[in-house]
């Protein structure tokens, strides 16, 4: 019954002779929120950005819903995805990017009604109304008209989230959307995380370093270290009673510098 | 008097004849140009080909040979017998475009990686990519060297009066030549020459200006 959204088998990621993700397993239940922590360098965006397919992959399998990923039937075997899998299967997919990544061209209501109109060919009238709840939702209905230049870090952030939402995805993932922002904007925007996470059943990934966020808002840590899972677990067993010498390290340095855990 | 006025009717003539030779030449040159830039970086390995072969070949002959080619060589393979505006027109054309094209290419490439990025997040097909997000973005860069290139080609459309083509130049030679004077030609032509680039240069400002408005918010 409850088949994994994603799961993700042996996979192998290296970038020309250095090795960052090295036989990673993991599965992802439907609608489950799983938070991916780790020292910097651990490959933890690289994960996320392979399965937004924004990376290849050097070895492994991974299956999103059901199909795998980067790989397609074709004539009954089973051959490298060509773009067109890809553009099928990105459907599933969202992804809200540490800097943003916002159209600077284009305003507030058209960076998030673009791509409904244009992927699944939405009128403007509904996707204008769709934009509106969602930027509702994420407290900025006043800036519709407004150019990305025009907003703070967090308002930036906060419609990149309503732009990925827009599209409906069944997996949301999000790759510390607030270290890029100065720190009396990260509130704002973990505000509308913790409503997301509490009001949908969408599937999310989350690379934070925010300890007591990963806390609230996952069912379960990922603890990374050098492209490998360290140590998996509810975020209870992780921040308070981690079974591993390295998440123990890891989070003494992370205490160290200030955060609560 | 009335024989300077007349002189000058010649020399406005041939006026006309070059900015139709500019407009119709830059508008050629700059179709050319976003193809074969959009073709450099195709992900198609035929079409990078043409438009490299196109390119290098159109910017390291003269446009002097490519007009002669265009006029006296085309006509005797039977495709296509050009009149002298359409040779002329095709020479510039694909001469700057040559150019442009480079430029297209740059400014393509300039728009940074996490503008593709979010296409490719929000699921856009690569045309759709290039025609809402890339290119939007890479006009803006293009636009101050495309004013340059279609200054060049205005310059340039000079050459066509080698093929009996009767331009502005071409025109203050004819006066020359008949008045013996030498200065009233070539001042009104310099003249002329000049009022034609500002006025190039006075657009491409213009449309500069509305083209990174949105970028930077309101301006
Ligand atoms: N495009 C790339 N080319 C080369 N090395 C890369 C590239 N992207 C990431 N890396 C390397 O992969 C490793 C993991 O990076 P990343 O996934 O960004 O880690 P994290 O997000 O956990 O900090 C790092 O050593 C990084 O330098
Ligand atoms: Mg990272």
């Amino acid at each position: 019954m409850t088949e994994p959204i994603i799961r993700v088998q042996d996979l192998r990621k290296s970038f020309g002779t250095l090795t960052v993700i090295d036989g990673l397993n993991f599965e992802v239940k439907k609608g489950e929120k799983l938070a991916l922590i780790g020292p910097s360098g651990s490959g933890k965006t690289t994960i996320l950005r392979i399965l937004m397919t924004l990376e290849t992959i050097s070895g492994g399998r991974i299956e999103v819903a059901g199909e795998p990923l980067y790989h397609m039937q074709k004539n009954g075997a089973e051959v490298p995805a060509n773009e067109a899998h890809l553009h099928k299967m990105r459907r599933h997919i969202g992804m809200v990017f540490q800097h943003f990544n916002l159209f600077p061209h284009k305003t507030v209501l058209q960076n998030i009604t673009l791509a409904p109109m244009l992927t699944k060919g939405e009128s403007r009238a509904n996707a204008d109304k769709r934009a509106g709840e969602l930027l509702e939702m994420v407290g900025l209905s006043d800036k519709a008209g407004h150019m990305p230049s025009q907003l703070s870090g967090g308002q930036k952030q906060r419609v990149a989230i309503a732009r990925a939402l827009a599209l409906n995805p069944e997996i949301m993932l999000f790759d510390e959307v607030t270290s890029a922002l100065d720190p009396e904007l990260v509130e704002e925007v973990l505000i509308v995380m913790k409503r997301l996470a509490s009001e949908t059943d969408m599937t999310m990934l989350l690379v934070t370093h925010e300890m007591s966020f990963a806390s609230d808002f996952a069912d379960r840590v990922l603890f990374f270290d050098k492209g490998k899972i360290v140590e998996s677990g509810p975020p209870e067993q992780i921040f308070k009673n981690p079974q591993e010498e390295r998440t123990r390290t890891f989070l003494r340095k992370i205490i160290a510098a200030g955060q609560h855990v | 008097m009335g024989d300077w006025a007349g002189y000058l009717t010649l020399i406005l003539q041939g006026a006309w004849v070059t900015v139709k030779l500019t407009v119709m030449g830059c508008a050629l040159a700059l179709v050319v140009a976003l193809i074969a830039g959009l073709g450099r970086v195709s992900h198609v390995a035929v079409l990078r080909w043409i438009s490299t072969c196109y390119i290098e070949f159109f910017r390291g002959t003269s446009i002097f040979v490519q007009l002669f080619w265009i006029y006296f060589v085309l006509p005797m393979t039977g495709l296509w017998s050009p009149t002298p505006m359409q040779a002329g027109v095709m020479a510039l054309g694909l001469n700057v475009g040559a150019y442009g094209a480079e430029v297209v290419r740059g400014a393509i490439l300039a728009v940074p990686k996490d503008q593709y990025e979010a296409c490719t997040a929000v699921n856009l097909t690569r045309y759709q990519k290039m025609r809402h997000i890339i290119l939007p973005q890479a006009l803006p860069l293009m636009l101050p060297t495309f004013g340059n290139n279609a200054i060049e080609l205005l310059k340039a459309t000079a050459v066509v009066s080698l093929i009996s083509l009767s331009d502005m130049t071409f025109q203050a030679q004819i006066v020359r030549s008949q008045t013996g004077n030498t200065i009233f030609p070539f001042v009104t032509i310099l003249i002329l020459y000049f009022i034609m680039s500002l006025l190039i240069s006075t657009g491409m400002r213009y449309l500069e200006r509305r083209a990174t408005r949105g970028l930077d918010g309101v301006r």
